[in-house]
C-alpha cells in the first residue's frame, strides 16, 4: 500500500477535503480516492486484484445472488450507519435462503460536496462489517453526482452465497400447521432511525438492530435443514414480510399479539407517534417458517446465539383462501394484519 | 407500557363484556354511534365488537377530521401550488387525500411542489423562519383537539415577526357536527337509497372533550334525546362507555355522562379555550364532506390576526372562487360518514377504493371507516366480490 500512496504528490485531504467531480471522472483523482480511501479500509486480496472485476473459483453446487440499495437518512445513527447497514442488508438476503455468503461487491453514488472525513468513516465501518463477517468486499464502483443531485451518499451491495446441497427455502414453501417464529425485538432500528430526524427528535436509548444474520441462520440450517421460509423483515417490518409469505405460499398465517417480541421503549415511541411497531423496519432480524416440530428445537438454538436471544414462537400458518394474515389481540379479539399502505403516517387526532 | 396496557386489559375486558350482556336487553336493539375515529380505529384494531352481544352494535361517526374535508379545500391547496411558489406544511394523513381530477397533495408534490410533511405547528414555524424568502402555509386541520396548537403557532409567529407564515384554516367543531348529523338525515334523506340512521346513543369525543369539556354535548339529551357518554380512545374506555349507555336507557335516564374522568372535565382545559378564542372566531357555515354546509360549524382566523390567515392573503383562496367539491359519484362516504351505511355497502369498497388507491378520504385516514375496516375487520365480513389483480379495474367513470 504503501508504494501506492506514493503515486500521488499530495495524498487525499481525508480530513478537510471534499468529494468533487473529478473523482468520479475515472482519472487520476478518482484512482487516489479509491487507492487511498477505499483500498485502505476495504483491502483484501481479491480487491488487491485492480481490475474492473474480481476472479474467484466456485464450489460445485447451487449459488444465491442478491442485491441491495441504501438510501437512508441519517447516514449515521445509534447503533449502525449507512457503511455497516449496506453489508449488513445484503448478506442476510443471501442467508436468507439458507447460504453462506462468499463475496460482496459495493457501489457508491457519492453527491459533489460530500466531506471526505464522512466518506472515510462510512467505508471503515463497512470493513469493519466485512471483516466481522468475514465477507469480503471485492469489487466496486464510485460515481459522482452534482451537488443537489444526490442525497450525500447512497451505497449498493451485491453478493454472492453458496447454498447448502438439501435445502428448499423460499417464501412459497409455508404449509398450513407450520410454526413462525421471530428472531428476536421488532422495530427497534425504524423507531431509532425515527427517533434522529430532524422534525421528530425524541430522546431514547434505542439503537438499531443492524447485524449480518449469517451465523445465526447457519447454525438453524444444521439442525433443521427443511426449514420452510426464512425472511429478514426490513421495510414495512413484520406484518409486510407475513403478507408476503403468505401471499407467496396461498396460506393463511395467524400470529398472537402477545408473543410478539417488543421493547417498551419501541412500544411507547409508536404508541406516541400513532405508528404500529409490526410495520415498523428491523435490519437484524428474520422470520422463520418451519415445520411445527421443529420449532422447540429452533427456538432454544435461536435464543442460544446472540442474535437470537429474544426469539420466540409468535404464531402458525393456516389454511385460508383470502391469505389473510390475522392476530389475536392482546384484548382477546381478532383483527387483520394488512399490507402496509403507503407510508406509515403518524395521526392527527 | 405503565398507564395504557392497563386499559387493554384482557381478564377486565371480558368482565366488562359479561356486565353487557348481562344487562343489555335481549328484547331490543342498541346502536350506538362512537363519534371519532379514534373510538373506529380501537373497536377494529382490538376486535371490541367481538365481544359485544349481537343486539349491541357501533354506527361509525364523522369524527375523522381527513374524512370530513371536504374536496374543494385541498384543490384550493393544490390550485395555490400551482400559481404561488409556496411551501406548503401539512400533517401526513391530509396528502393521500383524493382531490378533483384525481390528484392529491402527494402527487402534486411528485410533480415538483413544495409539500412537506410535519408533525407539529412547530415544525411549520421553524421551517418558516428558515426560509424567509419564501411564503409558507400551514394546512390546518383537526377537531378542536389540534386547533390549539394552530393558535399558539399564530401568536408564536407574531412574536417572532414571521412576514411569511399564513394558516389555511379548517378546524370544526364537535358539538355542530352532532347536531348537523341529527338534524339531517331524519327528515330529509341524502340520497334515495339511503336507509334512515338508527341511533340510541352516542360514544362522545375523548381528545376533543379534554379541550371542551362535557358541556357542550348537554344539549344532545336535551334537544335530540340521545344520551352521550364521553369515552376514552383504549377499547375498554369503549366498552365501558357502552355499559354506561346501555344502563341509561334500561334506567330510562338520558344524560351526558364522563367515562374518560382521568382527562376530561366539564369544563374542558379553559386556558386552551380562550387561547383560541383569542385567536380565531366561527365561520357563518362551512362545508363538511358528506354533512354538506353546516353553520357555525368552523372557525377562521380573526381580522386582528388576518396578515396570518391565508385566505386572506392570496387572492386565489378567495371564498366566491372556490372550487365545487365533487365526490366520486359511486363513492359511499358521505353516507358513511352520516352513519347510514357500512363501507362494504360501497361498491367501491375493496374494488375500486383500497388504501393503495384511496377513491374517498375515509380509505385514506387510519382514523377512517373505510380503512378501519379494510385494514382490520375484513375477514369478518366475506369478501361480497372477487378481489381485482390491481385496484382500478372495476371503476365506474369518473364524474
Amino acid at each position: 500500500m504503501n508504494q501506492m500512496v506514493k503515486r500521488f504528490a499530495r495524498g487525499l485531504d481525508i480530513r478537510n477535503g471534499h468529494v468533487d467531480m473529478s473523482h468520479g471522472s475515472g482519472g487520476r483523482s478518482s484512482a487516489q480516492l479509491i487507492e487511498e480511501l477505499f483500498v485502505r479500509h476495504l483491502d483484501n486480496e481479491l480487491l488487491r486484484q485492480g481490475n474492473d472485476n474480481a476472479l474467484f473459483s466456485v464450489t460445485a453446487g447451487r449459488m444465491v445472488m442478491a442485491t441491495d440499495s441504501h438510501v437512508i437518512a441519517p447516514l449515521f445513527f445509534p447503533g449502525g450507519d449507512i457503511g455497516a447497514l449496506s453489508v449488513h442488508g445484503t448478506i442476510n438476503d443471501i442467508a436468507m435462503a439458507g447460504a453462506r455468503p462468499l463475496y460482496l461487491s459495493a457501489g457508491f453514488i457519492l453527491e459533489e460536496g460530500f466531506p471526505l472525513a464522512q466518506l472515510d468513516r462510512i467505508v471503515a465501518s463497512m470493513a469493519a462489517a466485512a471483516r466481522d463477517a468475514g465477507v469480503p468486499v471485492i469489487t466496486g464502483d464510485t460515481k459522482v453526482v452534482e451537488k443537489g443531485k444526490g442525497d450525500g451518499v447512497f451505497i449498493n451491495t451485491s453478493g454472492v452465497g453458496v447454498v447448502p446441497d438439501g435445502l428448499n427455502i423460499s417464501g412459497d414453501q409455508a404449509r398450513p400447521g407450520d410454526a413462525v417464529l421471530v428472531s428476536g425485538t421488532l422495530g427497534d432500528h425504524g423507531v431509532t432511525i425515527m427517533s434522529t430526524r430532524e422534525n421528530l427528535q425524541f430522546e431514547t436509548s434505542l439503537c438499531s438492530d443492524s447485524a449480518a444474520l449469517h451465523t445465526l441462520v447457519a447454525g438453524m440450517v444444521s439442525v433443521a435443514p427443511d426449514i420452510h421460509c426464512l425472511r429478514d423483515p426490513t421495510r414495512g417490518g413484520l406484518a409486510t414480510t407475513l403478507n408476503e409469505l403468505a401471499q407467496a405460499s396461498g396460506v393463511g398465517i395467524k400470529i398472537r399479539e402477545t408473543s410478539l417480541p417488543i421493547r417498551p421503549a419501541v412500544q411507547a415511541a409508536c404508541e406516541l407517534l400513532g405508528l404500529d411497531p409490526l410495520y415498523v423496519a428491523n435490519e437484524g432480524k428474520l422470520v422463520c417458517i418451519c415445520p411445527a416440530d421443529r420449532a422447540a428445537q429452533l427456538l432454544e438454538l435461536m435464543r442460544n446465539h446472540p442474535l437470537g436471544r429474544d426469539a420466540a414462537i409468535i404464531g402458525e400458518v393456516i389454511e385460508d383462501p383470502h391469505h389473510f394474515v390475522q392476530m389475536e389481540t392482546g384484548f382477546g379479539g381478532q383483527r387483520v394484519v394488512d399490507w402496509l399502505a403507503g407510508e406509515q403516517l403518524p395521526r392527527i387526532c | 407500557m405503565k398507564y395504557i396496557q392497563e386499559f387493554r386489559d384482557q381478564q377486565l375486558a371480558r368482565q366488562i363484556a359479561a356486565n353487557i350482556a348481562a344487562i343489555a336487553d335481549p328484547q331490543r336493539h342498541y346502536h350506538f354511534m362512537e363519534f371519532c375515529g379514534g373510538h373506529t380505529h380501537a373497536i377494529f384494531r382490538y376486535g371490541v365488537q367481538d365481544l359485544m352481544p349481537d343486539n349491541v352494535r357501533f354506527v361509525h361517526g364523522p369524527g375523522c377530521p381527513v374524512c370530513v374535508l371536504p374536496m374543494g379545500r385541498i384543490d384550493l391547496m393544490i390550485r395555490l401550488l400551482r400559481e404561488h411558489d409556496v411551501i406548503l406544511c401539512t400533517y401526513g394523513d391530509l396528502l393521500r387525500v383524493p382531490a378533483s381530477g384525481r390528484t392529491s397533495l402527494m402527487k402534486v408534490k411528485a410533480e415538483g411542489a413544495d409539500v412537506r410533511m410535519v408533525y407539529s405547528t412547530r415544525d411549520a414555524l421553524n421551517i418558516a423562519r428558515d426560509n424567509p424568502a419564501r411564503e409558507v402555509v400551514f394546512f390546518a386541520i383537526g377537531f378542536e383537539t389540534t386547533t390549539p396548537p394552530t393558535a399558539v403557532a399564530i401568536l408564536q409567529a407574531q412574536q417572532l415577526g414571521l412576514r411569511n407564515f399564513s394558516v389555511f384554516c379548517n378546524h370544526v367543531l364537535t358539538p355542530s357536527a352532532i347536531s348537523g348529523l341529527l338534524d339531517t338525515p331524519a327528515t330529509e334523506p341524502k340520497a334515495t337509497d339511503e336507509p334512515a340512521l338508527r341511533l340510541d346513543g352516542f360514544l362522545g369525543p375523548s381528545h376533543v372533550s379534554s379541550i371542551i369539556g362535557t358541556r357542550p354535548y348537554e344539549f344532545v339529551p336535551q334537544r335530540y334525546h340521545k344520551p352521550v357518554v364521553i369515552a376514552g380512545f383504549e377499547p375498554l374506555d369503549v366498552m365501558q362507555a357502552t355499559l354506561m349507555l346501555i344502563a341509561q336507557l334500561n334506567e330510562g335516564r338520558c344524560e351526558v355522562e364522563n367515562e374518560y374522568t382521568r382527562v376530561v372535565t366539564r369544563d374542558g382545559n379553559r386556558k386552551a379555550m380562550a387561547l383560541v378564542d383569542s385567536v380565531m372566531e366561527r365561520r357563518d357555515s362551512f362545508e363538511w364532506r358528506g354533512l354538506g354546509w353546516i353553520p357555525d360549524s368552523a372557525l377562521q382566523i380573526r381580522d386582528q390576526f388576518a396578515d396570518f390567515d391565508a385566505e386572506r392573503r392570496f387572492a386565489s383562496l378567495a371564498d366566491g372562487d372556490a372550487p365545487q367539491s365533487v365526490d366520486h359519484k359511486a363513492c359511499a362516504c358521505p353516507s358513511i360518514l352520516r352513519g347510514v351505511k357500512k363501507p362494504i355497502d360501497c361498491k367501491l369498497f375493496g374494488t375500486a377504493c383500497t388504501p393503495e388507491n384511496p377513491m374517498g378520504s375515509c380509505m385514506v385516514s387510519s382514523e377512517g371507516a373505510c380503512a378501519a375496516y379494510w385494514s382490520y375487520g375484513r375477514f369478518r365480513d366475506p369478501m361480497p366480490r372477487p378481489m381485482p389483480n390491481s385496484a382500478g379495474q372495476r371503476e365506474v367513470a369518473a364524474p
